[in-house]
């Protein structure tokens, strides 16, 4: 489904962008009072881009650092190209436990490579333990935000789906602590027995083979910490070169994201400590598309993404459709030009067009990604890589060469444009006029009057299109009714 | 069939082709050891106590009783194997099972670090910290925080925490989510409540 047609359904739902419109709207504000009191703000951002700039332009000298910190640590690092690779990893490593259950921190990465199903297909069952992760799976909905998976359900709507579920049978009242208390009886008895944990990453220190996990409910830390055997899922751009990056990331993370000085739990660890915490840990370094996006030097920022979603809250786009039209894990700004880099434009051709490019989403970036910019460029590839050469644009624009190859041929390309326009023109560009007034060529061209012109005895009708540069050029002889005074 | 790290190394390398400028990274932001250490203290506990933790101040002197004050009621407290006298009955923490630290009523700790700027306290693995399950299971944690140990901003404490691999837990304040509305809500996994305890 197109992102316009997507956008359509979830536009028509007036509870969800009243949901929408009062979250985005708190967060925007949260945002900027937590930005406003760093007077470094700019400084951190402009270090936080050429980090992640240095990271890949050096990515293989990173991660052959970070796989043999990890090791050195006691950890095991594999590589995987896909996304099923990378799930035949997690389910044999589960499997070898013995285990028909995981507990999973919430993480985008294992999202986009659906390996919750691909583990129910072996016959492991994954438990979401993030609350929002949570409310998605019991839901059986789909993510609509990158921080808040659940933006587009209300206290209300969370009440009624948890008293269906997992508090069966319970009036839990219309306090969100007691909604988050029957979460954590729902999911303490899992956290204290499943010996397998799955993570995602926010960052991996080459430098010292460190894994962080930021987050604030205290889920990442029960499956970071209790379980015999833990599974860190990571995209091959999370890496950061140095120890001292997370003076950056620390800092510009939280303040974007839940827009709070620091989120109540950070983890770092690196390998396995003997007596603390799990006693075997993988790492699985994720391609599944991003050498592609690396390989286009202007679409490439977009692997900068440190999922803060802070786009997404500013968009006005994102703001009124939601993140389900967006049909990805990544909606939002940062969605569009992710998306269909990531699993190719034919998977997703629609959503560089999920924009206004007001730019808002640049300014906010914590990494500087000119999303904007990559939009267009994005754009443009869509029609030149993927609109078949029989498409009216193409065609049209290949017609466009003929004409403009001589002069006689333009000349007949514009009387005709004259006769053509209305019926013909909306028939041949159906796509194009549905949104867009054609514009309507002027009864008489600027040749056509240049010509009357010459002859001195024939002064122009009065029904003469003015010509485009009449002011610019003082010509008595050619009275241009919208002229103004001379320079 | 080649291995799926030498085939990812391949794929990185063309799509890098020719090799891209490796920009210089401009640290223009405030850097470990250009902030200003006075207020540090004061700052910290404001800003721990928005995030609502509980703060309290005392001198050595004074600890005891302080703990004493924010453990209230509790009957079993655990404590890091090894950890100074509390003047009460303590469990220490000799690598108890989950089960066993499920039925702590509240844990006792020192921390490694803290930071004035986010109101953050970190924990380090170490012995005065205990190792991580120890600060996570039980529902209340009282962490003693010693004022030395509070550094400005985040950079400061980057700098200075070891690179030896041990595991770090960073907390402000306690468990909390905004997955509701975005409403920040207390209590959900993590300890419920978090007393800390600055010692000057």
């Amino acid at each position: 489904m197109s992102f316009q047609t997507a956008a359509r359904e979830t536009l028509a739902d007036a509870q969800l962008r009243r949901n929408l419109g009062q979250a985005t709207a708190l967060i925007r504000a949260k945002r900027e009072r937590a930005v406003a009191e760093v007077p470094d703000w700019e400084a951190l951002r402009d270090a936080g881009e050429a980090i992640k700039a240095h990271a890949l332009a050096t990515l293989p000298e990173q991660l052959e650092r970070l796989q043999a910190a990890v090791a050195a640590a006691g950890g095991v690092v594999h590589w995987a190209r896909d996304g099923a690779e990378a799930n035949r990893i997690v389910a044999a490593i589960a499997r070898e436990q013995g285990t028909d259950e995981v507990i999973k921190v919430k993480s985008l990465a294992t999202d986009e490579i659906g390996l919750n199903e691909a583990l129910a297909d072996v016959g492991v069952h994954a438990i979401e333990t993030d609350l929002a992760e949570l409310i998605v799976q019991l839901a059986g909905d789909r993510q609509s935000h990158i921080l808040v998976p659940a933006i587009h359900r209300n206290r209300a709507e969370i009440r009624a789906l948890f008293e269906r579920t997992i508090a069966q049978g319970q009036s839990l009242g219309d306090e969100a602590s007691a909604i988050a208390e029957a979460a954590r009886l729902h999911l303490r008895a899992k956290f204290l027995s499943v010996p397998v944990a799955v993570s995602g990453a926010n960052f991996a220190i080459a430098e010292t083979g460190t894994i962080g996990v930021v987050e604030s409910e205290g889920n990442g830390r029960m499956c970071l910490t209790l379980p015999r055997v833990l599974i860190t899922v990571m995209g091959i751009e999370k890496v950061l070169p140095a120890w001292e990056d997370l003076d950056v990331f620390l800092q510009l993370l939280p303040r974007s994201s839940t827009a709070e000085r620091m989120n109540p739990y950070t983890s770092l660890w690196t390998g396995v400590t003997p007596g603390d915490g799990p006693r075997e840990f993988h790492l699985v370094l994720l391609d599944a598309g991003r050498t592609d996006v690396l390989a286009d030097p202007i679409g490439r920022p977009a692997l900068h993404c440190i999922r803060c979603s802070a786009c997404l809250n500013v968009c006005p786009v994102y703001e009124r459709v939601g993140g389900q039209a967006y049909e990805s894990v990544y909606p939002g700004p940062i969605g569009a030009i992710l998306t269909p880099q990531l699993h190719g434009l034919h998977a997703a051709p629609s959503l560089p067009w999920a924009s206004t490019l007001c730019g808002a989403c640049y300014q906010v970036c914590p990494v500087k990604i000119d999303i904007p910019s990559i939009l267009v460029h994005l754009r443009e590839r869509v029609v030149r890589e993927e609109k078949s050469r029989l498409a009216p644009e193409a065609l049209a624009m290949k017609g466009l060469a003929t004409a403009f190859a001589t002069r006689r041929r333009y000349e007949t390309a514009q009387r005709l444009a004259q006769l053509g326009r209305g019926p013909l023109a909306k028939a041949a560009l159906p796509g194009w006029t549905a949104m867009r007034d054609l514009p309507q060529p002027p009864r008489k061209t600027f040749r056509d009057w240049w010509k009357t012109r010459e002859t001195p005895a024939a002064a122009p009708p009065p029904d003469a299109a003015p010509p485009p540069n009449a002011a610019a050029t003082p010509q008595p002889a050619a009275p241009a009714r919208d002229s103004e005074p001379a320079p | 069939m080649t291995d799926p790290k030498t085939e990812i190394l391949t794929r990185i390398r063309a799509a890098l082709r020719p090799a891209p400028a490796v920009p210089a990274i401009p640290r223009a932001y405030h850097r470990a050891g250009t902030q200003p250490t006075t207020g540090a203290i004061d700052r910290f506990c404001e800003r721990a106590a928005e995030y609502r933790a509980t703060v309290h101040r005392t001198t050595p002197a004074g600890l005891t009783t302080t703990i004493a004050a924010a453990l209230g009621d509790a009957a079993r407290v655990g404590v890091p194997a090894g950890f100074p006298p509390l003047g009460r009955e303590v469990v220490e923490d000799e690598q108890l099972s989950v089960e066993q630290l499920d039925r702590l009523d509240a844990v006792v700790t020192g921390s490694a670090l803290a930071i004035a700027e986010t109101g953050t306290i970190i924990l380090d693995g170490g012995p005065r910290s205990g190792r991580r399950a120890l600060t996570l299971v039980p529902d209340h944690h009282v962490c003693i925080v010693d004022a030395a140990a509070i550094v400005p901003a985040v950079p400061d404490a980057i700098a200075r925490l070891a690179r030896d691999g041990r595991p770090l837990t960073f907390v402000s304040g306690p468990s909390a989510t905004s997955d509701i509305e975005l409403d920040r809500v207390e209590g959900v996994h993590g300890p419920r409540r978090l007393d800390i305890v600055v010692v000057s």
